[in-house]
């Protein structure tokens, strides 16, 4: 119970339940436990089960890709503040990138299932928390368009 | 700010030789001059934010920002990126090569003007947008204590195109400066932050309300780091972009840098976001 009650504040304090009904926080911090990850170990490999949700708190995530031949590609990095993997809310629950702690990482880490089940039989708490989702989406997604549009790439301008 | 309205001034037609005195090899396709005039003579007074006409002998003439310190009485110091014929022949030069020069031209980055006293400032650069900006922020180093917070985020490809790389590990290293990197793509070498410039600014470090922003880059980076401060709530006029349009003349005669009601290099090429945005996605503009 202790534990729980620290994690719900923890949940409130993160900027992406900020504002939450604490009832709802609550509910939520029920799935959750903290965890700390080493610096340049695995939060998740692709192709994994999608069954935790993080949450940063401390320290900075890479999201990368693999492919053959190269080295894995770094394209994004997250930190404190930040939300890791969205996998575990769209079927088939599988993650499609690699995360690795760059530095000494602290989450709280969310059960995957037992958050699925709680929104699953509470809408209200599943659009609450979908509302806060869609932003983040929005915001990576456009962050993704302009790296595709690789602005700095040589012959577009003078100065990129 | 322009120098000559209507370019009146005959003297500003005519590219004065500067003579080549060294050449920073910076990235792979992008380089630094520093020159002197030929003539010897007092050294070109400009404002943070102002370009020269280059002149490559019997090439062809490009607008460059200055980038060296607008306080300093050392060379003359533009930072370029070799990207067609002209700009390709000066990466070329060596000490002794002599370049005509023109100016200095244009609108400035209002660092010295009572709207910056006492605000918070966020400068933000992508790629080579660093060398026009850098002459600001070595104005606001030399007088830091006029400034609430200041911050300097700036974007490059990968970190092998990191401009100014000693320089910006030297400010990131000062007590009084918010200094934020980040690249769009990295391998496992690279230790920092990876992800576009606009996010940088998302994260804060600066009082919104109270914030000048300084933005310099490739146009849809502009687009969208000015989009980004405006959804943390920095006012549209207290944004300002330099844009860049090909140039001849350069002193609002011939019509070449229009942008709209705008001639870049007259009006600009520091724009208050507030009155060029509209414009900025216009096609063909
Ligand atoms: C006010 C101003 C300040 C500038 N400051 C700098 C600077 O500090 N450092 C620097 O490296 N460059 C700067 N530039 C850009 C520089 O003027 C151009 O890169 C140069 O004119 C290219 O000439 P070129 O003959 O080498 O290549 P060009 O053959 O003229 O151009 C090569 C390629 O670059 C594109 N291009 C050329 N100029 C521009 C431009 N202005 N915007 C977008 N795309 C362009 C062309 O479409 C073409 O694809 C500035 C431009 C302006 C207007
Ligand atoms: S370059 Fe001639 S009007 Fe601007």
């Amino acid at each position: 119970m202790v534990e729980i009650a620290g994690l719900d504040r923890m949940l409130l304090e993160h900027p992406f339940f900020a504002g939450m009904a604490p009832e709802q926080a609550a509910f939520v911090a029920g799935c959750g436990r903290n965890v700390v990850v080493e610096a340049g170990a695995w939060l998740f490999r692709e192709g994994e089960a999608a069954d935790q949700f993080y949450l940063l708190r401390h320290g900075r995530v890479t999201l990368e890709l693999r492919a053959p031949g190269r080295e894995p590609l770094i394209f994004d990095t997250l930190g404190e503040g930040d939300i890791v993997g969205w996998s575990w809310l769209l079927p088939p629950f599988c993650w499609s990138m690699d995360a690795r702690a760059q530095t000494l990482v602290r989450v709280v880490a969310l059960d995957a299932h037992c958050l699925r089940d709680k929104l699953d039989s509470d809408p209200a708490l599943g659009y609450a928390l979908l509302r806060r989702f869609v932003p983040v989406m929005g915001r990576r997604l456009q962050a993704a368009r302009l790296q595709l549009a690789d602005l700095y790439a040589r012959p577009q301008g003078g100065r990129g | 700010m322009n120098a000559t309205p209507g370019g009146a001034d005959p003297a500003l037609w005519l590219p004065e030789p500067w003579r080549i005195e060294r050449v920073r090899r910076e990235l792979s396709d992008t380089f630094t001059l520093e020159l002197q005039p030929t003539a010897g003579g007092a050294p070109l007074r400009f404002l943070p934010g102002q370009f020269n006409m280059l002149y490559a002998f019997g090439l062809g003439e490009v607008p460059i920002s200055i980038s060296g310190d607008p306080e300093a009485d050392g060379p003359l110091v533009h930072t370029i990126r070799a990207v067609g014929p002209v700009t390709e022949a000066m990466r070329r030069l060596v000490p002794g090569d002599v370049l005509g020069v023109r100016g200095p031209f244009g609108s400035c980055w209002p660092v010295s003007g009572a709207e910056a006293e006492g605000c918070d400032l966020v400068i933000v650069a992508g790629g080579v947008g660093l060398a026009p900006l850098r002459p600001a922020i070595l104005h606001v180093l030399r007088h830091r204590q006029r400034f609430g917070q200041v911050c300097i985020f700036y974007g490059a490809r990968t970190p092998a195109d990191i401009l100014y790389r000693h320089e910006l590990r030297r400010w990131r290293g000062q007590f009084d400066l918010l200094v934020d990197v980040t690249v769009d793509r990295a391998t496992q070498d690279w230790a920092g932050r990876v992800g576009v410039v606009p996010r940088l600014v998302e994260g804060g470090g600066y009082d919104p309300q109270h914030t000048l922003a300084l933005v310099c880059g490739p146009e849809i980076m502009m687009r969208h780091t000015a989009r980004a401060l405006l959804a943390r709530g920095v006012r549209r006029e207290r944004i300002h972009v330099s844009m860049e349009r090909n140039m001849k003349c350069a002193v609002g005669l011939c019509g070449h840098c229009q942008f709209g009601p705008h001639f870049v290099c007259r009006d600009g090429p520091v724009f208050r976001f507030d009155v060029i945005e509209a414009l900025m996605t216009v096609d063909g503009l």
